[in-house]
């Protein structure tokens, strides 16, 4: 069991969650994540690790709402535990002094992007991060990575904040200017980290992106997380996440992610009426005055 | 033994063979000659005097029965159901030169079952000797390390077990399927190593989170690794990526550990189709086969490259099979996967073989026959050709020497492995195996690491 010791809705669908977890905390590195079961009639699913502290034994999730699994975890609350925690898992990013370096972040990867610019900024990297979001209310942290990097850019896809686009528009920019670039990183939705890596090839920047197909156990046993990169069949979860985004097969990626959008759709249906119901029986029971959870 | 009838237990999950009443067990066990050699002990990996529980059945004496099986076989429930005993133990019962051996699988279920039923009243207390002050870490808690970890615990060290998923059992909870392993039993089991004293920790993948040398640094004296072969091997043909093609590993992950037959309660969901494929001629591959007819597959076909002579299942679980309705495609291997034009597998090409010379596994080898190219529609392929052992531990520990199979190098008798302190059995030594002879492994290596915690001290 793993308790939740502070909890922060960053935007309206994404999450922050910080969890007792001294273990993985004390061996994690940039770029590992952790494989979450939220209760015991839970899926196994994967989640980056956007931030940890040793001394204090906990780590962060960010977490992006998009199913049951997300929702149920989402619906707890600080003091709350979250059943199964197993990590770190994946091979850390490769990290060295590549010299100026390109940190892009979207969605869920606007956090998970953190500690890799941060390790990058540490071993003297220059480090340009680029985050992006449909809208001003969509973006977080930017703070934190502001203090991770020498420069910050926003795009955002309505113009509200910062630059009017997305994250490969201000890339694109730099590289057609001929600033030198020695290596991008891209944590996000595939597409994103899909259109930098199209972006960064035309003018051969090497870019790491952070793959995330479907895993059960994460530990290379079961190989539903089989990606193809460079026409071999890799794990992603022993053999990366992170891999090169000019030799990934993205369309092999989506479709495979689509595997159970059916099932996908119908556990939160089906979730949600279940809690529609647990609701309504819990008002019932209160007269309709108390404020349940599931209304939180 | 009785057991459900093959088109009800075809679509349910319930035990397929029901086990002895207490009549059946008691003329079984008096069929029993007691032979001074007693040759069934040697046949058994974990040397259980069998002739003694079989006595104490005799006289009525079902506590002491339970007694007997539980001082050398930690998992007797378990080995009643899974082990090949037609290969060991009962394979050299002096009654089987004429005739039918004693069925001592199936008296060792009834023992183990009583016991269980009849709960802490006959509950064998363990009287464990004081503690040694030694600690022992064990990562995996499928056979080999609940074994070791048992019979380390007997001798009053202090173990703990390493689990990397979120239940303990290894193979036994994520791979056999309930109708053949209930998990109640093997969750029994695992108590009764939890009241020897041993700790469980589970979601603790090793090589992750803290490495072997790690753990040999913070206060162990000793580590046993028993992290079986888990990484799925494929066949790396066209079309394999395709949705609807799992691993047996995934495929049987999905129903039995994350409960995906009672989807949408569980959150796992699992696809079926009508038409699947099992690729593979082993008990894994009967397993899948099973699963798939009891998730509603109205035909699922077990594809196998050489002959019902040579397909390395158990007699029994083949026949199990077959009578639920499975077909049987031998002399077939596939050539590459089809799929339509959202990335799901619709159609699998296989070639006929034929069955040539032998090859060095003694076995003939299946050998193409040209221009045999034919189609089977399907709506999911599961691959079940084995797997390799998980290179977390041994890619994170140095001095550890490995093969070129990916198994771990360790002494047959003793389980120690090149590096100090350490000592590995089961499949991560052998490859994929048997329960058995993982638990046999496990028992040895307990003895091993004993030995060497006393010359120490």
């Amino acid at each position: 069991m793993f308790k939740i010791v502070a909890k922060e809705k960053l935007t309206p669908v994404i999450t922050m969650l910080k969890v007792e977890a001294p273990g993985i905390a004390r061996k994690v590195q940039p770029g590992q994540f952790v494989v979450v079961r939220v209760d015991e009639v839970g899926e196994r699913f994967p989640i980056s690790l956007a931030d940890w502290d040793k001394e204090e034994g906990n780590i962060t999730i960010v977490i992006m709402e998009v199913g049951t699994s997300t929702r149920k975890l989402t619906c707890l609350s600080e003091g709350d535990y979250i059943l199964n925690l197993a990590g770190p898992l994946g091979l850390p990013a490769h990290i060295e002094n590549f010299g100026r370096v390109v940190c892009a972040g979207g969605c869920y990867g606007i956090g998970a992007i953190l500690p890799i610019a941060r390790a990058l900024k540490e071993l003297g990297n220059e480090v340009i991060s680029i985050i992006e979001g449909r809208s001003k209310n969509l973006l977080y942290w930017q703070e934190p990575l502001r203090q991770a990097s020498n420069e910050l850019i926003i795009t955002t896809g309505d113009g509200s904040c910062g630059y009017k686009g997305w994250v490969y528009d201000p890339l694109k920019e730099m590289l057609e200017k001929g600033e030198k670039i020695d290596r991008v990183f891209a944590h996000g939705c595939n597409y994103m980290m899909q259109l930098c890596s199209e972006t960064t090839k035309h003018f051969g920047v090497k870019t790491m992106v952070s793959l995330n197909p479907i895993m059960v156990d994460g530990t290379g046993m079961c190989g539903v997380c089989r990606v193809s990169v460079g026409g071999i069949t890799r794990f992603a979860c022993v053999d990366g996440p992170e891999f090169d985004g000019h030799e990934v097969d993205w369309e092999l990626l989506a479709v495979r992610r689509q595997s159970y959008i059916e099932e996908e759709i119908s556990s939160l249906e089906w979730w949600e009426s279940q809690r529609w119901c647990m609701t309504r029986t819990t008002c019932v029971e209160t007269k309709g005055g108390a404020k349940t959870k599931a209304e939180d | 033994m009785p057991r459900q009838d093959p088109k009800v237990r075809a679509r349910n999950y319930n035990e397929v063979a029901l086990g002895y009443t207490e009549e059946m067990a008691l003329e079984e066990a008096k069929r029993c000659i007691q032979c001074p050699k007693r040759p069934c002990v040697d046949g058994c990996p974990v040397n259980v005097d069998i002739p003694d529980f079989i006595k104490a059945i005799r006289e009525d004496n079902m506590a002491e029965a339970v007694k007997i099986l539980k001082t050398k076989n930690s998992l007797p429930g378990v080995c009643g159901r899974v082990c090949p005993q037609e290969v060991q133990c009962e394979n050299l019962c002096t009654l089987g030169k004429r005739g039918a051996p004693i069925a001592i699988g199936r008296l060792e279920r009834y023992v183990t079952d009583w016991g269980q039923s009849h709960g802490s009243k006959h509950k064998s207390s363990p009287g464990l000797p004081p503690s040694t002050g030694r600690k022992v870490a064990v990562i995996g808690s499928g056979p080999a390390g609940l074994t070791c970890a048992a019979a380390l615990a007997r001798l009053g060290h202090e173990v703990t077990i390493f689990e990397a998923l979120h239940v303990a059992g290894g193979v036994l909870m994520y791979g056999i399927p309930e109708f053949r392993l209930p998990k109640h039993i093997v969750q029994a089991e695992v108590d009764y190593v939890k009241s020897l004293g041993v700790g469980i920790n589970l979601d603790s993948v090793m090589g992750k989170l803290a490495t072997v040398d790690e753990l040999l640094k913070n206060g162990h004296d000793a580590v046993f690794l028993g992290t079986g072969a888990g990484l799925p091997m494929f066949m790396d043909i066209p079309g394999e990526n395709l949705n609807g093609i799992y691993s047996a590993n995934e495929f049987l992950t999905r129903v039995n550990l994350m409960k995906a037959y009672l989807f949408p309660e569980y959150d796992t969901p699992i696809k079926v189709g009508k038409r699947v494929a099992v690729i593979g001629g082993g008990n894994v591959a009967m397993d899948s086969a099973r699963c798939a007819l009891r998730l509603g597959a109205d035909k699922v076909y077990i594809i196998y490259r050489r002959s019902r002579a040579e397909m390395p299942a158990r007699h029994e679980e083949a026949e199990n099979a077959e009578e639920e309705g499975i077909i049987f495609k031998l002399l077939t291997n596939p050539k590459r996967f089809i799929g339509n034009d959202q990335g799901w597998i619709t159609t699998m090409e296989c070639y006929e073989m034929e069955l040539g010379e032998p090859d060095s596994s003694g076995r003939r080898r299946p050998i193409v026959k040209e221009d045999s190219e034919f189609i089977i529609d399907i709506d999911v392929a599961i691959v079940a050709l084995g797997t390799t052992p998980n290179p977390l531990i041994s890619s994170t520990t140095k001095g550890l020497e490995t093969t070129r199979f990916g198994t771990v190098v360790a002494d047959e008798e003793t389980g120690k492995t090149t590096k100090d302190r350490v000592w590995a059995g089961g499949d991560i030594v052998t490859g994929a195996a048997t329960v058995i002879s993982a638990m046999g492994a496990g028992k040895r290596a307990a003895a091993s690491i004993d030995t060497s915690l006393k010359e120490k001290s």
